[in-house]
C-alpha cells in the first residue's frame, strides 16, 4: 500500500531529521514556492514558535510573511479565513489546541460554514496548524486532545500527522487543498528523530495508512498515540501475536475503509486514542466497525483511551491517565483471548 | 466629538439615487415582513426598517473592487450594494434561485460578484474576516477597502476589541462601521457597557473615530467618502459610530417588551426617507409626482421579486450534501 503517497525512489539519500525539522522544512518550502503562502501566529517571528518550528524562518522571509499576532486567537484565526477569502493561502499557527478554544467561533462558525452558506461561492483555503495532547506535566488547561471534537464538524478537514514523512509532506497538500484544514501536531512528536527521504515531499490527505501488518488484531490510532501502539505491537509479536497498525492520518473526512478491510482480516481490534471515550473520535471509529464489520468481529471490541478526568500535573498521575504501551498489550490480549 | 451638521443637498440625480435606495429597501422589507407571517419566509427574519441611511450612505463612497462584511440584519446592505430583489427574495424563499442558493436564508446572503461576504449571525463574528479580507489586500498591494458593519451589541464582545486592535496595529484598510441603533436585541447599551461613548472606546485603538447622524443619509455618505479616502490611501482603519434606530422589533418573534413606545415614536420623527423626501421638495428638486413614479417603480420591483422567488426551483434533495468541500479546486 502507498502509504506515502509521493514517489520516493528507491535508493533515495536519506537525511536524519526531527519531526519539528520536517515540520520546518515543509513551511519552508510553501513559503518558497507560493507568494501567496504566509505563516501568522503568537510568537511565530521573534520568538521562533512555542515549539520552535519556524525557528530561523522569520530572518529568511522577513515581518511580512512570518507575522507575529496579538494574544487574540479568535482575530487573528478569523483573518485568516479572510485574508483565505481574499486570494492568500494563510498558514496560521495556533500555540496548542487548548488556545484554539479562544478561536472556535471562526473556526466553527466561519471557517467551516461559509463555502456551504454562500450556496458553494466562497470557499476557504486556509491551513490551521496547532499542538495538541498531553504528555509533559502541563496539567489540565494545557494538555488538552480534542482534535477529535474538530473531526465532528463538517466542513473542515482535519489532519493528524504522526510520522516525519507526513510532517514534511501534509502541509503543502493542505495548502493546495480549496478547504480549511486543521493540522493537529502532537506535543510529543516534536523531538522524534530518524531518516527521512533527502527528497520527501508532498504527501497524500485523504488516506489511512498500514504502519505494520499482521494477521491476529487491529490496532487503531493516530497522532501521538503512533510511537506507542507500534511498540505495543512489538511486545505483542514478542508474545507471538501479529498485530496490524493503522494510522488514521486524516481524522475528518475519515478513512473507514481499511479498518473495515483490517478487521475483517483480524477479526479483532483495539483502538487507542489520547481523547476521552465518551462521545469521542474512538467511539466513532468503534461504530463505523460495528455498523460495517458486525459479523467479522470475534470480540468485542476495545478502547484505550485518556482517563476522563482533567489531566492532573503529577508525573504518575498522568502517565496513569495517558494510554500508555501495557494498556494497548494488554488490551490486545483480552481481545485475542475472547476466542483466540 | 459632536455629530457634524448637514450637508448640503447632492445634485438631483444623485439625491434621487439616495432617496430611491432608502425607499427600495424599506418597501421590500415591508414586503418581507407580509410574507413571514404568510409563512413564505421563515427562520429568523431581522428587518433594517428606520436604519437604511446608513447602508445607502456608506454604499455610495465604495468602488466595486471593495469588500462588504454584514451582519444577519443585511437585506439593506445587499440591496443597496447592488444585489438583486429577486436573489434575495428568492435566497429567503429558500430557493435555488437565491444569492446563496437557499443554503442561508435571510440572515446569510452571499455575493462574489460584488464581493459581498454575508450575513454573518455570530454578533462580532464578522470582525475579523473584515481584518483578514483587508490584509489580503494589503499583502497584495490592493488599494480596496474592505466595509465592516456590525451594531453597538458587538463592542461588547472580545472580537471587536481584537480586532480593532489587529487592523490598526498592521494599519489594514477596514471601515469599522458600527450601526449604533441603541438596543442590542433587548438590552439597551447602558446595561451593557461600562463606557457607553463608542466613540471614546475606538480611539483608545490609535485609529482615527468618530459619530454621525444616522438618520442623515447625506451626512453617512459623507463621513464614509472621508473615511474610505483615507483608508485607501494607506492610512489604516477607522471608525465610525453611525447614530441610528430600528423602529421595528429585533425580529419576528420580539415583543419588544424592552423598550418605550413614545421612544419610538420620537425616533420615527427622524426617519430619514421622509427627511430627505421633504428637502429634496422644499428645495424644488422633486415633485409629488416624481415620488409617485418612484413608489411605483419599486411597488413592481418588489413584486416581481417575489414573483420571481415564487417561481423559483427547490435544490433537489439529493444536492443536500453539496459545497461542504469545495467541487472545483481554484488553483
Amino acid at each position: 500500500m502507498s502509504a506515502l503517497g509521493g514517489a520516493v525512489p528507491a535508493a533515495a539519500a536519506k537525511v536524519r531529521v526531527t519531526y519539528r525539522e520536517a515540520m520546518r522544512a515543509a513551511i519552508r518550502e510553501a513559503l518558497e514556492r507560493d507568494p501567496r503562502v504566509f505563516l501568522m501566529g503568537e510568537d511565530v517571528g521573534r520568538y521562533g514558535g512555542c515549539f520552535a518550528v519556524s525557528k530561523g524562518l522569520l530572518d529568511e522571509f522577513g515581518p511580512e510573511r512570518i507575522r507575529d499576532t496579538p494574544l487574540s486567537e479568535s482575530a487573528f484565526v478569523g483573518a485568516g479565513i479572510g485574508a483565505a477569502l481574499g486570494g492568500m493561502r494563510p498558514i496560521v499557527e495556533i500555540m496548542t489546541v487548548n488556545f484554539s478554544l479562544l478561536a472556535l467561533d471562526q473556526i466553527v462558525n466561519n471557517a467551516a460554514t461559509i463555502l456551504h452558506m454562500s450556496g458553494g461561492q466562497f470557499n476557504i483555503p486556509l491551513v490551521i496548524r496547532m499542538t495538541t495532547g498531553a504528555g509533559r506535566q502541563l496539567a489540565a488547561q494545557h494538555s488538552h486532545s480534542l482534535e477529535g471534537w474538530y473531526a465532528h464538524i463538517p466542513g473542515i478537514r482535519v489532519l493528524a500527522p504522526a510520522t516525519l514523512e507526513d510532517a514534511r509532506g501534509m502541509l503543502w497538500t493542505a495548502l493546495e487543498n480549496p478547504d480549511p484544514v486543521l493540522i493537529f501536531e502532537h506535543g510529543t512528536l516534536y523531538a522524534m528523530e530518524g531518516e527521512l527521504a533527502a527528497d520527501a515531499g508532498a504527501v497524500e490527505i485523504d488516506h489511512a495508512a498500514i504502519r505494520r501488518s499482521g494477521t491476529d488484531v487491529s490496532l487503531i490510532t493516530y497522532g501521538g498515540t503512533l510511537p506507542k501502539t507500534l511498540k505495543a505491537a512489538e511486545e505483542l509479536a514478542l508474545e507471538g501475536i501479529e498485530a496490524e497498525v493503522i494510522d488514521l492520518r486524516t481524522l475528518r473526512p475519515l478513512d473507514a475503509d481499511p479498518i473495515v478491510q483490517s478487521v475483517s482480516r483480524t477479526h479483532r481490534a483495539v483502538i487507542v486514542d489520547e481523547g476521552w471515550k465518551s462521545g469521542s473520535l474512538s467511539a466513532e471509529i468503534t461504530a463505523r466497525i460495528v455498523e460495517s464489520a458486525f459479523y467479522e468481529l470475534d470480540a468485542p471490541v476495545e478502547r484505550v483511551c485518556s482517563a476522563e478526568v482533567p489531566m492532573p500535573y503529577a508525573k504518575h498521575l498522568e502517565e496513569a491517565a495517558l494510554p500508555q504501551v501495557p494498556r494497548i498489550v494488554a488490551a490486545a490480549i483480552r481481545v485475542m483471548g475472547e476466542h483466540g | 466629538m459632536t455629530l457634524e451638521t448637514t450637508p448640503a443637498l447632492p445634485p438631483r440625480d444623485h439625491a434621487l439615487r439616495l432617496l430611491r435606495e432608502m425607499l427600495r429597501i424599506r418597501r421590500f422589507e415591508e414586503k418581507c415582513v407580509e410574507l413571514y407571517s404568510a409563512a413564505k419566509i421563515r427562520g429568523f427574519l431581522h428587518v433594517y426598517i428606520g436604519e437604511e441611511a446608513v447602508a445607502v450612505g456608506v454604499m455610495q463612497a465604495l468602488v466595486p473592487e471593495d469588500a462588504v462584511v454584514a451582519t444577519y440584519r443585511e437585506h439593506g446592505h445587499a440591496l443597496a450594494r447592488g444585489l438583486s430583489a429577486r436573489s434575495i427574495m428568492a435566497e429567503m424563499f429558500g430557493k435555488l434561485e437565491g444569492c446563496s442558493r437557499g443554503r442561508g436564508g435571510s440572515m446569510h446572503l452571499f455575493d462574489k460578484a460584488t464581493r459581498f461576504y454575508g450575513g454573518n449571525a455570530i454578533v462580532g463574528g464578522g470582525l475579523p474576516l473584515a481584518v483578514g479580507l483587508a490584509l489580503a489586500d494589503k499583502m497584495q498591494g490592493r488599494s480596496r477597502v474592505t466595509a465592516c458593519f456590525f451594531g453597538e451589541g458587538a463592542v461588547a464582545e472580545g472580537e471587536f476589541h481584537e480586532s480593532m486592535n489587529l487592523a490598526a496595529l498592521w494599519d489594514l484598510p477596514v471601515l469599522f462601521l458600527c450601526e449604533n441603533n441603541l438596543y442590542a436585541m433587548g438590552t439597551a447599551l447602558g446595561r451593557s457597557e461600562s463606557e457607553t461613548d463608542l466613540v471614546l472606546k475606538a480611539a483608545t485603538f490609535q485609529m482615527p473615530a468618530w459619530p454621525v447622524d444616522g438618520m442623515d443619509v447625506l451626512a453617512v455618505e459623507r463621513a464614509a467618502r472621508r473615511a474610505v479616502e483615507g483608508a485607501r490611501a494607506g492610512g489604516g482603519p477607522c471608525f465610525l459610530e453611525l447614530r441610528t434606530f430600528r423602529f421595528r422589533a429585533h425580529s419576528m418573534f420580539d415583543p419588544e417588551l424592552y423598550r418605550d413606545k413614545r421612544e419610538v415614536e420620537e425616533w420615527k420623527k427622524r426617519d430619514p426617507i421622509p427627511a430627505l423626501a421633504g428637502a429634496l421638495k422644499k428645495a424644488g428638486l422633486i415633485a409629488e409626482a416624481d415620488l409617485e413614479r418612484m413608489e411605483g417603480e419599486i411597488a413592481a420591483e418588489v413584486a416581481d421579486a417575489v414573483a420571481f422567488a415564487e417561481a423559483g426551483s427547490l435544490e433537489p434533495v439529493e444536492e443536500l450534501e453539496r459545497f461542504v468541500y469545495s467541487e472545483v479546486s481554484p488553483r
